[in-house]
């Protein structure tokens, strides 16, 4: 099926989701839904560059807190709408994903993910010292009580936004994976030697997985501010986001753009679920438990259990 | 800036004292990273592990924190061989998996430290030592108790460590499986049970810098993140599974971090190593004491 043909469907289920919940008329559906749909983004925006091309980035905070705090300076000067935000977010969060990409690609691939967990660290100390941003003590964010163009809680209109960049995210991850460039990309996961002897323009190819890869993650940022209404470094660099934007393509499996999706709504709604009724620090339990029951007993996923079956 | 030379000498000497604490962090890193080629990202994680294992000891039975922190490392070279052994049977076997086995060890840091967190929670924990406090004063160097004593336990371990690698037939084995594991096996040794040991004495240097930690500065569970970076950095400046280059280059950072805390302020001392990390794997990744 070729992207012409996908778009209409993917479009028809988002549509048939976001209805679903504005019939339910509850507003945690949507406070829920939010997590679970920036879920979908981070962890098809890390799949595009760990999943595709090997290449295991442990920083996804960091570019989510770069789109995030660029809305929240931007918030001081002057309010922007949400799309634009996003737009700005994704640019910054591409350049440093170039810059990173650029630094230490041309390495051993373990020391780009180190690189990455390096890089939080620097990137969070420059936002816990700059104080026009709120420095460590966090930033306030009042969010508009109603929504723009289509009425009803600020929320629902974010969780559209999300909705409408986790399909894009989708669209796009999908696209690459049947094209000459998820080939590609897939040389470079199987043998970057042997790739980029038979000519394949390995290093190009890897800096523009780690751009759009961290533009994805920087988009999925910028209205976080906005939902959360308080950003501090702690919470913005949280390290849940690491190892969920992880877990998620992991449990769901690598290879294919239905992992990462799988991966995030099951995972994402078991921990709203433990959230609420357990508690928030056993949530993050789970997961590190299953993140590592999975890349142990079976390391290609769902999707490789159910191919695996047939 | 009003630079006096005793601040200066002041600050240099605690960045040497704070480079061999570093040093004690990295050194298992150094065996596991840098020998047996094991990205143990939750190495950190272990550490701080020994430090609560010391803090109990310390408030319970009155131990000092350092002494426990040795009679319990046994069982951490038993965690390690067994984390090995996992890790062996699930990644290593079939060879490339390095996505995986990133992410296995990705996952052991989160379940640490959220363990950590449910069991004690995240208030800071600190031990008692009658070294921790007074000071020894050298005209007008001051050497903190605090940092001197942890300093000579983390030199004491590196120096037991090289000489084991050095002298007896396991250490060499274990320098040999960095290097070739096939001729290892031609000389009738055992490439996996050799890392197996190894790894196991990685794991069990984290006890003793948990406690060397917690000696240092109070610990809460996720203060090891902090540490991971450095680690790293410090493993890779150091030339990749060298103690000699580990020790040198866990001084320096220490002495440049030393520096930034006192000229600039704490707050900017954890940019400086992470900086330091990214630009020695832009200019020169086989480290500075690395062989090119």
């Amino acid at each position: 099926m070729g992207t012409a043909k996908f778009l209409p469907l993917i479009l028809l289920a988002a549509a048939a989701v976001f209805l679903a919940a504005r019939l339910i008329g509850n507003a945690y559906v949507f406070f829920a839904g939010y997590v679970v749909l920036q879920y979908i983004v981070l962890s098809t925006a890390w799949n595009i560059l760990g999943g595709y091309t090997g290449y295991v980035n442990f920083g996804t905070p960091t570019f989510l807190a770069i789109g995030a705090y660029a809305s929240v300076a931007l918030y001081k000067v002057v309010p922007l709408p949400i799309p634009l935000l996003m737009l700005i977010g994704g640019v910054l969060s591409g350049i440093v994903g170039l810059g990173t990409g650029y630094l230490t690609l041309r390495l051993r691939g373990v020391f780009f993910s180190i690189a990455t967990l390096a890089l939080s660290v620097v990137v969070q100390t420059l936002v816990t010292n700059w104080d026009f941003v709120g420095g460590s003590r966090g930033a306030y964010i009042i969010r508009p009580m109603t929504a723009p163009l289509i009425g009803g809680g600020y929320i629902d209109y974010l969780c559209l936004v999300m909705l409408a960049l986790a399909v894009a995210a989708i669209v796009i991850a999908r696209a690459i994976e049947h094209s000459k460039l998820g080939i590609g990309f897939a040389t470079i996961r199987d043998d970057e030697a042997a790739a980029e002897a038979s000519g394949v323009p390995t290093l190009r190819l890897k800096l523009l997985a780690t751009t759009l890869s961290g533009a994805l993650m920087g988009m999925a940022g910028a209205p976080l501010p906005y939902y959360v209404t308080y950003l501090d470094p702690a919470s913005g660099f949280s390290l849940t986001y690491a190892v969920n934007s992880i877990a998620m393509p992991l449990i769901g499996g690598t290879a294919s753009w239905i992992g990462p999706l799988i991966g995030a709504i099951i995972l994402g709604t078991v921990q709203q679920l433990v959230t609420v009724t357990i508690s928030s620090a056993a949530n993050l339990l789970i997961v590190g438990l299953i993140l590592v029951g999975f890349v142990v007993l079976a390391p290609n996923g769902i999707v490789g259990l159910v191919r695996g079956r047939r | 800036m009003d630079v006096s030379l005793d601040l200066l000498g002041n600050a240099v000497i605690s960045g040497l004292l704070l480079g061999g604490f570093y040093a004690a962090v990295t050194i298992g890193i150094t065996i596991s990273f840098g020998m047996l080629d094991v990205v143990n990202i939750a190495h950190p994680a272990f550490i701080i592990l020994g430090s609560y294992i010391a803090y109990i000891a310390n408030s319970t039975l009155g131990v000092d924190p350092i002494l426990a922190s040795v009679v319990v490392a046994p069982a951490f070279y038993a965690l390690g061989a067994a984390i090995y052994q996992i890790y062996y049977l699930a990644f290593e076997r079939h060879g490339d998996k390095p996505l995986q086995g990133l992410a296995f060890f990705f996952g052991l840091l989160f379940i640490t430290e959220v363990t950590l967190v449910l069991v004690f929670g995240v208030d800071y924990r600190l031990v008692e030592a009658p070294y921790i406090g007074p000071s020894l004063h050298l005209g007008p160097i001051e050497l903190p108790g605090r940092l001197l004593v942890p300093c000579l336990v983390a030199l004491a371990m590196v120096g037991a460590l090289h000489l084991f690698t050095a002298r007896t037939f396991i250490g060499r084995a274990i320098l040999a499986v960095a290097q070739d594991q096939l001729a290892l096996r031609l000389m009738a040794a055992d490439p996996v049970r050799i890392k197996r040991i190894a790894f196991g004495l990685s794991i069990a240097t984290a006890s003793v810098a948990g406690a060397v930690l917690i000696v240092i500065q109070p610990v809460e569970p996720s203060i090891g993140r902090d540490y991971i970076g450095r680690v790293f950095a410090i493993c890779v400046m150091g030339g990749l599974g060298s103690f000699a280059g580990t020790l040198a280059a866990a001084m320096i950072l220490g002495i440049v971090e030393s520096l930034t805390a006192t000229f600039y302020g704490p707050s900017w001392t954890p940019a400086v190593a992470f900086g330091f990390l990214l630009l020695t794997l832009a200019i020169r990744p086989s480290g500075l004491f690395g062989r090119t």
